[in-house]
């Protein structure tokens, strides 16, 4: 089978959910890297150094640049004809264009797959994550979106792909692009792919007070930050720090859970942590039915008292 | 200006879902069922946007069983102003939900569809993403602010870094994300008024739309369970841990 790889990047560098995706696609045939984008070239070349990567399409055209899904769709449906699949990260901007490639090519996309199975079969979590669906494709071809943290990453050293040139229909004419708000995290670790994760939910009363409690936490571990729904909505931390069924599912080596109460929408996107550690003051909290270890204390006193001794 | 909205029936979403014993799926017998909240979220927007004087109708469209009728009256007793049954026993997967939608569409002529981001059930997310596509419509997803101006819609989206905006032109198709309001309740006089509002009962073969499954699932297991470990005594203790995993 010939699979298509939808290369995740900035239009500088290719963005680590794609190399999750280069081991799902590699698990089902040979593997084409696809860099749709405008000034792309720095991302197809590192593209095609990715370890099982063996030919790289770049699309270079404006009308890609901001990967808008009415542009960049009916360029990926367009090139299908000589692939049997197409793979997504499952992250938003993935999770924004596959399910329309798969309406244009009428086929049923499987989304945020955990395993390859068989040439047309899947696992993937349905009802967050609190059941695993084993399912069997019956179309032609196949759209999908990957888990990244089911995954291991390919290596970013290693292949010698060429490079050769693609084009598709251009604008639509549909939408455009207008601005973008995206946080300089500084040094701080990305969430997504973070080996600490200190998050912090509700009990943490407002934005200043999570900032102190939290981030010199974090600092210490060289941490992403990250946070309940509830913390989300109440406007301590931006929406992209959201974990969860409906936020960002992540599984890094360890994940440290403060004033979070543990609710299902939160244990679906973290559940599968190397080592969860919890601390908070109800010792009846779910959370700690999850966690390796768990401090039942005020985390007002617990948390800064940690920070200083580590 | 005419939204449509449609909106699904999923398991409440403070119950833990529970796997057959034979693995055929997550038993739905007896569990209390809601509309999914992420529809919530697009009936009140829908409502908004009614009551700011930039909408005239709200249609909300379910496809499901006959029991989606009560999801159907929730929306109905939120605001809506009818509603449209598309009723089937069989599990309808996305795309045959998106092309019974693109159908409705093409009779309604709404400015606006406003669909959920995902289901909480099957978590697909892609319902909204596949009916612009049929439609040839520009899509705003994952919204957390929806602003209409003339002929054209501003969607701000939570994406993974942040948050982005696009222009739309209209009509256009929308998914609501949590941040994008929070949703009324009915008032109890609504939910009388409520069941005298216009409910349309259709069949997906009067959309002509085949609805046979692309994807079979063979089986459905439980997640590996996670084993509860142990409480320290005090921050010491955890110190002591956090330092032989080696991250600090
Ligand atoms: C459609 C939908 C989608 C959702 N998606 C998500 C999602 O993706 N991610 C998500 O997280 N949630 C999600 N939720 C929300 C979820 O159901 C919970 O409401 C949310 O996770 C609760 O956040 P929390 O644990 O911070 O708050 P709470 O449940 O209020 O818990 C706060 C905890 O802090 C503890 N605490 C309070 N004070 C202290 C103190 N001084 N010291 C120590 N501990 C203290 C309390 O004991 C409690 O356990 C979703 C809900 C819905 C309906
Ligand atoms: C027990 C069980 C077994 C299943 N078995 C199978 C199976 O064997 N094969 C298979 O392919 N699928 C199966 N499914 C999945 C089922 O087909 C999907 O739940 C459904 O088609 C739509 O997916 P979604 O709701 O996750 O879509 P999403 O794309 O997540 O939904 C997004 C939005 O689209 C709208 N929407 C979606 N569906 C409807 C609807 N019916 N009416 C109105 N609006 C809607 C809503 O606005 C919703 O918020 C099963 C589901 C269950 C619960």
């Amino acid at each position: 089978m010939n699979t298509l790889v939808l290369v995740e990047h900035d239009n500088n560098s290719v963005n680590d959910a794609t190399l999750a995706v280069v081991t799902a696609a590699g698990q089902i045939g040979e593997v084409t890297a696809l860099v749709a984008g405008n000034d792309c070239a720095s991302v197809a070349e590192e593209a095609g150094k990715i370890a099982g990567v063996s030919k790289v399409l770049k699309a270079d055209d404006a009308a890609y640049g901001d990967f808008l899904a009415e542009n960049v769709a009916p360029l990926v449906a367009g090139l299908m004809d000589g692939y049997d699949a197409f793979l997504a990260p499952a992250t938003t901007s993935g999770k924004n264009i596959a399910p329309r490639v798969a309406a244009h090519l009428d086929v049923m996309q499987i989304s945020d797959i955990l395993s390859v199975e068989g040439d047309k079969t899947f696992t993937r979590p349905i009802y967050a994550g609190n059941a695993i669906a084993t399912v069997q494709s019956s179309d032609p071809k196949l759209v999908i979106t990957v888990r990244g943290t089911a995954f291991e990453k390919a290596a970013t050293e290693g292949g010698s792909a060429a490079i050769e040139d693609a084009s598709g229909p251009g604008d639509a004419g549909l939408s455009s692009f207008v601005s973008r708000e995206v946080a300089d995290g500084g040094d701080r670790p990305e969430l997504a792919s973070a080996n600490v994760i200190v998050s912090g939910g509700r009990a943490l009363k407002d934005s200043e007070t999570f900032e102190q409690i939290i981030n010199p936490l974090a600092d210490k571990l060289g941490a992403a930050i990250g946070a309940s729904r509830a913390a989300v909505d109440a406007g301590y931390v931006p929406n992209d720090y959201q974990v969860g069924q409906t936020g960002k599912i992540v599984a890094p080596e360890v994940y440290i859970a403060i004033g979070i109460s543990g609710a299902i929408q939160h244990l679906a996107g973290m559940k599968d942590s190397k080592v969860i550690i919890a601390i908070n003051k109800d010792e009846d909290a779910p959370i700690f039915q999850v966690a390796d270890i768990g401090l039942v204390a005020d985390l007002y006193n617990a948390v800064p008292e940690l920070t200083n001794a580590l | 200006m005419k939204i449509l909205v449609p909106v699904k029936r999923v398991i409440d979403y403070n119950v833990k879902p529970r796997v057959k014993a034979d693995g055929s799926g997550v038993d739905l017998a007896n569990v209390k069922m809601s509309m999914n909240p992420f529809d919530e979220i697009a009936v009140e927007e829908a409502i908004r946007i009614k009551e700011a004087g930039k909408a005239e109708e709200i249609v909300a469209v379910s496809i499901g069983p006959a029991k989606a009728q009560e999801t159907l009256r929730t929306a109905l007793a939120m605001g809506a102003d009818r509603a449209i049954l598309v009723e089937t026993d069989e599990e309808v997967e996305p795309l045959a939900v998106a092309k019974i939608l693109k159908a409705i569409a093409d009779e309604e002529q709404p400015g606006l569809v406003l669909l959920g981001k995902q289901s909480i059930s099957d978590d697909s997310n892609q319902t909204g993403q596949m009916l612009a596509a049929l439609m040839g419509r520009p899509q705003g997803t994952f919204a957390n602010t929806i602003e209409i101006d003339g002929d054209s819609v501003s969607v701000k989206r939570e994406i993974d870094g942040g948050l982005e905006t696009v222009k739309l032109t209209i009509p256009a198709i929308v998914t609501t994300d949590l941040r994008l309001n929070e949703p009324r309740y009915a008032s109890l006089p609504n939910i009388m008024k409520a069941k005298k509002k216009p409910l349309d009962t259709k069949t997906p073969g009067d959309f002509g739309v085949d609805i046979a499954p692309r994807l079979t699932t063979t089986h459905v297991a439980e997640p590996p369970v996670r084993q509860a470990g142990e409480k320290v005594e005090d921050v010491a203790a955890l110190v002591e841990k956090i330092k032989a995993l080696g991250i600090a």
